[in-house]
C-alpha cells in the first residue's frame, strides 16, 4: 500500500511516545499587547493513541497543533518527533519530516481547487521526489482508504464538504506517515459523516500504528479518543489531573 | 416510558413466555435497561388484570404463571398503538437532578460550584467515551441497539454542551466587578475557593 514499508511500531522517545512536546509556549507580540496562546503545555502521544484536544475558543488549540506540525515554532519548549527534537532542525529539515511523516488535516482543509483530488493526495509525494507514477499509485491508495477512490478524477470544487474532508484526509495519510494533525476535520459535517471521519482517524492509529492529535469542540467527536485533554486559556487540562485555578483564568486576555 | 408498553410491543408478533419477552426486552435495548424476571410477572398480572394481554396454553397449575404464555389482545394493541403515536413531552420526564445540584450550589454558600461542573464533566466524558466504544463495536446491522446507544450518546453530549456553557457563564459572572461596593462580589462562590479576593 505504501513504497516504503513501515514498521508497525515506530521508534519513539525512551518512555515510548513518538510524539513529545515539552513545556511549550508561544507569545504571540510583545509587551502590553502579548497574548500568550501557550503557556508550558507538555503532551505526549504514543504510536496508535489518539489523543483528542478541547477547549473553548482561542485557549491555544490550533496553536499546539501546529507547534507539534513543525508549521509553527514555539516561543520556548521542545517538539519531539520520532525522538528528533524538530525546534532544533533546519527550516528544509523540517519540512521534509512534514511531507514525510506528518500528516495534516487544516480546519479549511486547503485543497487545491486547480487540482484532482488524486493530484492533491500525490502533490506532498511528488514535492518529495516520487516519480509521478508511483505518488499517483500511492495517492489512489490513500483514496481509496478514506472510501472515494471513485471521486480521484474530480476537482475539490465538484465535491460535497464531507468528500472534501476526506481527499484532505488521503493527502494526510498517504506514504508512510507516523503523525496525524486533524484540527476540527469535522468542522461543518453531520454527526453521521462526522462519525465516519472519525472511524477513519481512529483506524489510522489503531492498525497502523499512528500517533493521532484531534481538536474538536465536539464532545462526541473526542469521545473517540483514547484520551482528552483540555486546554484553558493556554494551560492543559488532563482531565484526570487538577483544575486549574480560576486565577489563571482570570488573569489573561 | 414503562415496561408495560415494552412487553407489549414485543407481544405483537406473537405469544411468549414471561423468559422470552425477558430475554428480547433486553436485546432491544441492549440490556441498557435490565429487568428482572419478577419485574416481567407483575407487569404481565396487571396487564392482564387490565385486559391488555392474557394468558393461553397454561399448562398444569394456574397460578404457576412462570409457565403461562401471553398474548397480546385488541386493547392491548389500541393502547399500544397510542403509544408508539405520542410524542413524549419533556415535562413527562422525570426532574433533572443535576440541573437541581447545580442550582444548590450556587445558593448555598461556600460551595465550589466550578468544581463540581469539572467533575460532571469528566464524568460524563466517560461515559461518553464509553458508548462510543460501544457503538464502534457494535453491528452495523443492529439498528435497535444503535439507536438506544446514539440517544445516549446525544444526551451526555448534550449535557456536556451545557456544563461548558455554564461553567462560561459561571466564570463570566465571577469576573464581573460587584455592582456596589460594599460585600463580596462572589456571594455564592461562582468562582471556587481559589478565587476569594483573586479577580483583578
Ligand atoms: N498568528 C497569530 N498572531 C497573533 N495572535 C495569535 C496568532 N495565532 C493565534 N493567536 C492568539 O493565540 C490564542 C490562541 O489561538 P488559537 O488559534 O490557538 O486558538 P484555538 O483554541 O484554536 O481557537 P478556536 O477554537 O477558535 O480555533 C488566541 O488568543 C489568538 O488570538
Ligand atoms: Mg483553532
Amino acid at each position: 500500500m505504501t513504497a516504503t514499508a513501515p514498521s508497525p511500531h515506530p521508534a519513539g522517545t525512551a518512555t515510548g511516545a513518538y510524539v513529545d512536546l515539552r513545556a511549550l509556549t508561544r507569545t504571540f507580540g510583545e509587551g502590553e499587547t502579548a497574548a500568550h496562546a501557550l503557556r508550558g503545555v507538555s503532551l505526549t502521544i504514543q504510536a496508535g493513541e489518539l489523543v483528542a484536544v478541547m477547549g473553548p475558543s482561542g485557549s491555544g488549540k490550533s496553536t499546539l497543533l501546529t507547534c507539534a506540525g513543525g508549521l509553527d515554532l514555539p516561543t520556548s519548549g521542545a517538539v519531539l518527533v520520532g525522538g528528533v527534537d524538530i525546534t532544533a532542525l533546519s527550516r528544509s529539515a523540517v519540512a521534509e519530516l512534514r511531507r514525510r511523516r506528518i500528516g495534516y488535516v487544516f480546519q479549511d482543509l486547503n485543497l487545491i481547487p486547480a487540482l484532482t483530488a488524486v493530484e492533491n493526495v500525490a502533490l506532498p509525494l511528488e514535492l518529495d521526489g516520487i516519480r509521478a507514477r508511483t505518488a499517483r499509485r500511492m495517492a489512489a491508495d490513500a483514496l481509496d482508504e478514506t472510501g472515494i477512490g471513485k471521486l480521484a478524477e474530480r476537482f475539490p470544487d465538484d465535491m460535497s464538504g464531507g468528500q472534501q474532508q476526506r481527499v484532505a484526509i488521503a493527502r494526510a495519510i498517504v506514504g508512510d506517515r507516523r503523525v496525524l494533525l486533524a484540527d476540527e476535520p469535522t468542522g461543518a459535517l453531520d454527526s453521521e459523516t462526522g462519525d465516519t471521519v472519525l472511524r477513519l482517524l481512529r483506524d489510522r492509529c489503531d492498525s497502523h500504528g499512528v500517533a493521532g492529535m484531534l481538536v474538536t469542540h465536539e464532545a462526541r467527536h473526542a469521545a473517540w479518543a483514547d484520551r482528552i485533554v483540555f486546554l484553558r486559556d493556554g494551560v492543559l487540562v488532563d482531565e484526570s489531573g487538577p483544575t486549574p485555578s480560576i486565577e489563571t483564568l482570570l488573569d489573561e486576555s | 416510558m414503562s415496561v408495560k408498553h415494552g412487553l407489549l410491543a414485543l407481544l405483537q408478533d406473537g405469544s411468549k413466555y414471561g423468559y422470552q419477552l425477558r430475554a428480547e426486552f433486553e436485546s432491544a435495548t441492549g440490556a441498557t435497561w435490565p429487568l428482572n424476571i419478577g419485574q416481567v410477572y407483575s407487569t404481565l398480572a396487571r396487564l392482564d388484570r387490565d385486559g391488555l394481554v392474557e394468558a393461553v396454553g397454561a399448562t398444569g397449575d394456574e397460578d404457576d404463571d412462570t409457565r403461562s404464555r401471553y398474548r397480546i389482545t385488541d386493547a392491548g394493541r389500541a393502547e399500544l398503538h397510542g403509544w408508539f403515536d405520542t410524542p413524549v413531552a419533556r415535562r413527562d420526564r422525570p426532574r433533572d437532578e443535576l440541573a437541581i445540584k447545580l442550582a444548590l450550589a450556587v445558593a448555598v454558600p461556600g460551595i465550589d460550584v466550578r468544581a463540581i461542573i469539572q467533575r460532571q464533566r469528566t464524568t460524563t466524558m466517560r461515559s461518553l467515551q464509553e458508548l462510543t466504544t460501544l457503538k464502534r463495536n457494535a453491528a452495523a446491522d443492529d439498528v435497535s441497539w444503535l439507536l438506544v446507544v446514539e440517544s445516549m450518546i446525544f444526551a451526555a453530549e448534550a449535557e456536556i454542551r451545557w456544563l461548558d456553557h455554564c461553567e462560561a457563564m459561571l466564570v463570566r459572572v465571577a469576573r464581573k466587578p460587584a455592582g456596589g461596593s460594599t460585600g463580596t462580589s462572589d456571594p455564592a462562590g461562582l468562582a471556587g475557593p481559589d478565587a476569594i479576593g483573586a479577580p483583578r
